[in-house]
């Protein structure tokens, strides 16, 4: 039966153009059935055309791609039928109350009037929905929104899920929710396949995460690997004073051995520590770069070594271009 | 409810699990099946939002009363008797520009980004369109309704009796339905549903001014007769009049109306397909739109 195959998509030189612009240039890509896979890039980078030809809803101008073994030209209805959309925006209707577009949604999934309303109910009951069940969509809140985009998607339970930018716009804690969501519906084996622009998101639920660029996979791999790739870490200082910086400056690039960037806030400064395989050794190095502040006579209200963030990933990953595609290998961890 | 106090964990381990098991996938509707529920949801609609038919409804209404008691005396020697003339027109403008709504639904569908739901289900892909289009004879018979007492009120007599009238709504309603596949066209090739609303308004006023709805064209010169005499407008009217005051029509006319209604439906319908099948990408999910002759309209740049 092809529901067990290995791959839930499968993608070979997956290219779309609008106008001059090459929204998706050359994308292979592969996705194991049963796992999360995590888009990662910024506004425009062409994650959302990758998932809505994937989804069939946009032609492909070059290159297969492949969804349950089926294609995504020739065999769109097959597809249809095992896979849901949740859009980055509206994926409901507003206008309608949250309990009628459930029912919409199963009376045109197949279900009959009373088993698309029983459904309906039986979401909303599970995804805390129930007291707003007949109010119009418009007047949820965010969080709310989210986790009705979300039940709509699982009126019959698909094969594969696409989540453009899930999370977007959503308080700390509705974001927490719509993460456990995500989490309970890849354990009933559901594929996930999201997009964000949030490291911090990818590495809470992505099995495997794609960095995209100008349409293309600059990097593929697990979180960690993604990470080791840039350094194990950068470290963040913010002065007291912003009129100490350059002096702040000097002493921590002679201190950590690596460039320090100005940031944009007059106050802050980072620097990216190099990969080193003996994490220990950073975290020496650090400690002395912050004893070395300290004897020079700069106050510091804020020194931090953290896992990079998605800029740092981007700004590493796209300032050393070797290749296209960096394929990551497990050692580097 | 008891649960308000439960953190999401909670829910996700005792409720959300059970739910979340519901493969098994029922038969794929039919068509007619999925385009009907599609025509439930347009009905629902009405329910929410009956103020956007306001500005549809406000115009053929003033006009009523406008020209019954501005101009009917001096048009038709008294009010009432010009009534008897104008009212089966203004039941006519009032629906067509009410399908205009076919096209702003569309276009609100992808600007919101829900059509983009429908599209990747496994559904008959004009189901939406199709069924939208059904749903708004709901919108057309409220219309009409309003219109109608209106000039019950005023004093119309349709001295064609109810089945007349109900003849004459049933040519309207064939109309219009077939009219709304040029805004379905419209509605998925502007940018915005209020840009669709402008060009919708701005194609109908000459279309329905330009006919007999308002008077007589006897007294127009020659040209503007020869294009209200192939105005498919004023032959419905022509016929609706005739429907609801006789209760009789000629072959002929109903004959020019259903051959206006086939044509518009044969043109414009598989067009709406293509667009919308082929449709790159909701407004709002980035810059790139079709941009085709409808680039002339909306001011959008050809690339």
């Amino acid at each position: 039966m092809d529901s067990h195959a290995d791959f839930a998509i499968e993608t070979s030189d997956l290219t779309k153009v609008f106008g001059k612009t090459r929204a998706v240039d050359g994308v292979n890509l592969t996705v194991r059935t049963g796992s999360v896979y995590g888009f990662l890039g910024p506004n425009g980078a062409g994650k959302t055309t990758i998932i809505r030809m994937l989804a069939t809803l946009l032609r492909p101008d070059g290159g297969t791609a492949r969804v349950f073994g089926h294609d995504v030209v020739r065999e769109a209805d097959a597809i249809r039928s095992r896979v849901s959309l949740t859009g980055q925006f509206a994926s409901v209707d507003e206008d309608l109350s949250g309990l009628e577009n459930l029912v919409l949604l199963g009376r045109l999934l197949g279900h009959s009037w009373t088993q698309a309303r029983a459904r309906a109910n039986e979401l909303l009951d599970a995804f805390d929905l129930a007291e707003a069940a007949s109010r119009q969509v418009k007047k949820f809140s965010g969080g709310m929104r989210r986790r009705l985009d979300i039940a709509a998607s699982i009126v019959v339970t698909p094969d594969l899920l696409f989540l453009d930018e899930p999370t977007t716009g959503l308080d700390p804690r509705s974001r927490n929710q719509v993460w456990e969501m995500v989490r309970a519906i890849v354990v009933d084996g559901t594929t996930v396949l999201l997009t964000t622009q949030y490291l911090d998101e990818a590495d809470q639920l992505a099995d495997r995460i794609a960095v995209i660029d100008h349409g293309k996979i600059i990097a593929e791999g697990t979180s960690g690997q993604l990470k080791a790739s840039v350094g194990s870490g950068a470290v963040h200082v913010r002065l007291f004073d912003s009129e100490q910086r350059p002096e702040a400056e000097q002493v921590l690039s002679q201190a950590l051995g690596v460039p320090v960037h100005l940031e944009s806030d007059p106050a802050a400064l980072s620097a990216q520590v190099a990969a080193s395989p003996a994490a220990h050794k950073t975290g020496e190095r650090v400690a002395h770069a912050l004893a070395e502040l300290s004897r020079s006579g700069i106050a510091v209200s804020d020194f931090a070594l953290g896992q990079p963030s998605l800029d740092e990933v981007f700004l590493a990953l796209t300032v050393h271009p070797t290749k296209d595609h960096v394929a990551l290998k497990e050692e580097t961890i | 409810m008891t649960r308000t106090q439960t953190t999401l964990s909670q829910t996700v381990d005792e409720t959300l699990h059970p739910v979340l098991f519901a493969r098994s996938r029922p038969p794929r509707p039919n068509a007619l099946s999925a385009s009907l529920t599609f025509g439930w949801r347009a009905l629902l609609k009405i329910k929410y939002v009956p103020e956007q038919l306001a500005d549809v409804i406000g115009i053929p209404i003033i006009f009523t009363l406008m020209f019954t008691y501005l101009f009917g005396g001096a048009l038709a020697g008294s009010t009432g008797e010009y009534l008897q003339f104008l009212l089966p027109g203004t039941l006519v403008m009032t629906v067509v520009l009410v399908s205009i709504y076919a096209g702003i639904g569309l276009n609100t569908d992808i600007t919101k980004g829900v059509s983009d739901r429908f599209r990747s289900m496994p559904i008959w892909s004009p189901a939406p369109i199709v069924g939208a289009l059904l749903g708004d004879v709901g919108r057309y018979l409220l219309a009409s309704t309003l219109v109608i007492g209106l000039g019950l009120v005023l004093g119309f007599r349709p001295t064609g009796g109810v089945v007349g009238v109900l003849l004459a709504l049933a040519l309207v309603l064939v109309f219009a339905f077939s009219l709304s596949w040029i805004f379905t066209v419209l509605g998925l090739i502007m940018r915005t549903p209020s840009a669709v609303m402008s060009v919708g308004t701005v194609v109908l006023f000459p279309l329905t001014f330009a006919s007999n709805v308002f008077v007589n064209p006897q007294t127009m010169p020659g040209w503007l007769q020869a294009f209200i005499n192939v105005n498919p407008i004023s032959h419905l009217v022509t016929a609706a009049r005739s429907l609801m005051m006789h209760g009789t029509v000629a072959a002929g006319q109903v004959g020019w109306v259903l051959l206006a209604s086939a044509a518009l439906t044969a043109l414009f319908a598989p067009l709406t397909m293509y667009l919308y099948r082929n449709k790159r990408t909701s407004a709002r999910g980035g810059v790139w739109r079709p941009c085709t002759w409808g680039c002339w309209y909306t001011g959008y740049p050809l690339s």
